[in-house]
């Protein structure tokens, strides 16, 4: 295992060092709260000369990521960075990145969508963008929003793969919590993610190609499947990227943390910061004797169903909390993709959902401990409603 | 109501909370002066804003407002001037919104003639979001996304305006709140799309474009400038020895309301769909 620092970062700092150590040619920025300080800690990488990136500095994020495609389309390793309405803004080329298979790595630092105005984190941005095409991984801390955003190049720019990777974290929770974290030197950080060689570039003119053309009835449909089979693909690559960053930094990542599940009979699922929070609970009902569990999802484009069906499989009742809503949907985006994983497999759970922590609305331990409670209610075979709100003025 | 008005009659319950000394308090007191020189009723009037510091007018408003997304408060304004051509419509916002951002909106809204004012505040920083590099920072100003240094030219916005023939065309400067008094009067009473430039320093975040600045710079038009001669009126605004304020260019042209109207009124009524057959028998 390799000999690692013990730093002090805020999640946007350390997503900035993992930037820096996979030595981008290319970073396109537009300021947005909280993402803004990833890209100032980046610039003065940048200044200083400790990365050879040329920085662009955009005057909107529809232009951030149109300069991202261009970079990559000339086969650049680039990054990016957002939050909130500037994806919404970058929304007409997040699709054209993933279509052209250009692995650009993008801090998304979750923000709730306007309106009305809400700087503070909830997962309405990165769901209005969860079928673009691109590979969305999210992270519980600043320790693990860093490891991601070292694996996104791997995993993104696997020949296997070809798609931009999305890194989500929480928006003030972890972008602007100071955490302590252990991080790669950078030389072995290279070693890992090491050089990128495009497959194509639009500036090799010994092999010229044209990137982007109308493409209609006669092919477009097969060029999405392209897509679609590159997702199918991404499931072994995240395995193998996975687990030689375990090898390497002793942290081990899979498409999805189990804590404490596997004899689980009540569990929750979620993504994000609130996991630490639900570990909490989930001790507290150990200690009660409740066998209480929690499946993390970090994996959540190309989503891991199969696996995920397997590990919530027998118990007794599954709570979904979802951190964004799907208005007029039956439930929330994790939900319906979690419930309709479970639907016909083996044992299958009943399945509840809440939503939660809109606008950054803090997640409690009540909260959860509320969940839990209404989970074993539900285990014990006690009817009651299946999607629910939770921590909201009524 | 027959209350009479005041300066009172336009400002809410808020107190701006913007930072001591930022550049906005001298535009936003002429602005209710203005507001009150022109007598427009509070309950008649929308203030539009996009984000940024100057973004957050509409609070300290008591007007009707709506605080929007990222560069869009023009286009959003000219949409309710549309809907409602009896209202007074506002737009204000910042360089980083209105120039760069939302840039592209400009022209388009000058070619329309939409009859509404826009406020523009001008501190050539990004100071909502801690102090990016803006389309109007000069070089070689440094931020924190250019530590040693911009690369890139500002934009030259009177030059861009005049250019755009936009109908009315002011610059002032927070520093000189009588004279932006003026120039917000004459752009609320012009019909037509009104531009007021305003420089506004940010005294937190931009240590360099400040109220010195401005203070050694600004310089009042001649008063025997001819406001409608509009290739003089680009001359001084290209001028980079002075900053020049007051009246740069006005044209009495018609709105797009009024065009609409005119069309309307040369289309007459509607032929129904017996007369339009008897064309082709």
């Amino acid at each position: 295992m390799a000999k690692q620092e013990q730093v002090s970062l805020t999640g946007n700092e350390a997503v900035a060092y993992a930037f820096k150590q996979a030595r981008p040619h290319v970073a396109s920025a537009f300021p947005i709260t909280p993402q803004t300080e990833m890209m100032h800690k980046f610039a003065d990488f940048v200044a200083n000369g400790e990365v050879d990136t040329e920085m662009i500095l955009v005057e909107s994020e529809h232009s951030a990521m149109s300069a991202a495609v261009g970079a990559a389309a000339a086969g650049a390793r680039v990054i990016t960075a957002t939050s909130s309405a500037g994806f919404a803004l970058m929304w007409e080329i997040v699709y054209v990145a993933a279509s052209l298979r250009l692995p650009i790595c993008m801090a998304l630092v979750n923000r709730a969508l306007s309106g009305n105005i809400n700087i503070h984190c909830d997962h309405s941005d990165a769901m209005g963008g969860r079928d673009a095409g691109w590979i969305h991984l999210f992270c519980e801390s600043a320790q693990e929003a860093y490891d991601n955003a070292l694996m996104a190049f791997r995993i993104g720019e696997h020949p296997d793969v070809r798609l931009p990777v999305m890194i989500n974290y929480d928006g003030f929770i972890i972008s602007h919590t100071a955490d302590s974290l252990r991080m790669l030197s950078a030389d072995d950080a290279w070693k890992f993610v090491g050089p990128y060689k495009a497959a194509y570039s639009v500036l090799d003119t010994e092999n010229p190609i044209t990137v982007g053309p109308l493409d209609l009835t006669d092919y477009y449909f097969e060029h999405k499947v392209g897509e679609i089979e590159a997702h199918k693909r991404a499931f072994d690559v995240v395995r193998a990227v996975s687990a030689q960053y375990g090898a390497l930094s002793g942290r081990g990542y899979d498409f999805f943390e189990s804590y404490r599940l596997d004899d689980a009979e009540i569990a929750i699922v979620l993504m994000g910061s609130t996991a630490g929070t639900a570990k909490d609970v989930v001790d507290a009902h150990r200690e009660k004797g409740v066998k209480a569990g929690l499946l993390k999802l970090r994996l959540f484009r190309p989503f891991p169903a199969a696996e995920l069906a397997k590990a919530l499989a027998g118990k007794k009742a599954v709570g979904v909390m979802d951190r964004a809503a799907s208005f007029g949907a039956w439930g929330g985006p994790l939900f319906t993709e979690v419930r309709s994983a479970l639907y016909g497999a083996d044992r299958q759970p009943p399945v509840l959902n809440w939503i939660y922590g809109l606008g950054g609305r803090d997640c409690d331990l009540r909260q959860i401990d509320s969940v839990l409670e209404r989970l074993a209610d539900a285990a014990r075979g006690k009817s009651g409603e299946t999607v629910n709100l939770l921590g909201v003025r009524l | 109501m027959s209350t009479e008005l005041t300066v009172a009659s336009y400002k809410t319950d808020l107190k701006p909370i913007w930072c001591p000394g930022c550049g906005d308090y001298g535009a936003l007191n002429p602005f209710y002066q203005a507001m009150l020189d022109c007598g427009l009723q509070p309950k008649d009037t929308v203030i539009v804003s996009g984000i940024g510091c100057s973004g957050r007018f509409p609070y300290f408003c008591n007007t009707y407002g709506f605080h929007g997304v990222h560069g869009r408060a023009l286009p959003t304004a000219a949409g309710m001037k549309m809907a409602s051509p009896h209202l007074n419509i506002f737009a204000v916002g910042g360089d980083g919104d209105g120039l760069g951002i939302g840039g592209g909106h400009i022209p388009h809204v000058a070619r329309k003639n939409v009859d509404l004012v826009y406020l523009l505040l001008d501190n050539s920083i990004y100071g909502l979001t801690k102090g990016q590099s803006s389309p109007t920072s000069p070089l070689p100003m440094s931020s924190k996304t250019a530590p040693y240094g911009y690369i890139e030219d500002p934009l030259d916005p009177l030059a861009m305006y005049i250019a755009y023939n936009i109908s009315f065309v002011a610059r002032g400067f927070s520093g000189k709140p009588k004279q932006l008094r003026e120039l917000f009067t004459q752009a609320i009473r012009h019909k037509g799309f009104s531009m007021v430039h305003v420089f506004s320093p940010c005294v937190t975040f931009n240590k360099q474009v400040t109220f010195k600045t401005f203070n050694e710079l600004v310089k009042e038009l001649p008063e025997d400038h001819d406001a409608g001669n509009r290739i003089k009126a680009m001359e001084y605004a290209l001028d980079r020895s002075t900053l020049w304020t007051g009246v740069f260019y006005r044209e009495e042209r018609p709105t797009i309301h009024e065009r609409v109207v005119d069309i309307q009124n040369r289309a007459g009524r509607f032929k129904d769909l017996n007369e339009l057959l008897d064309d082709f028998r």
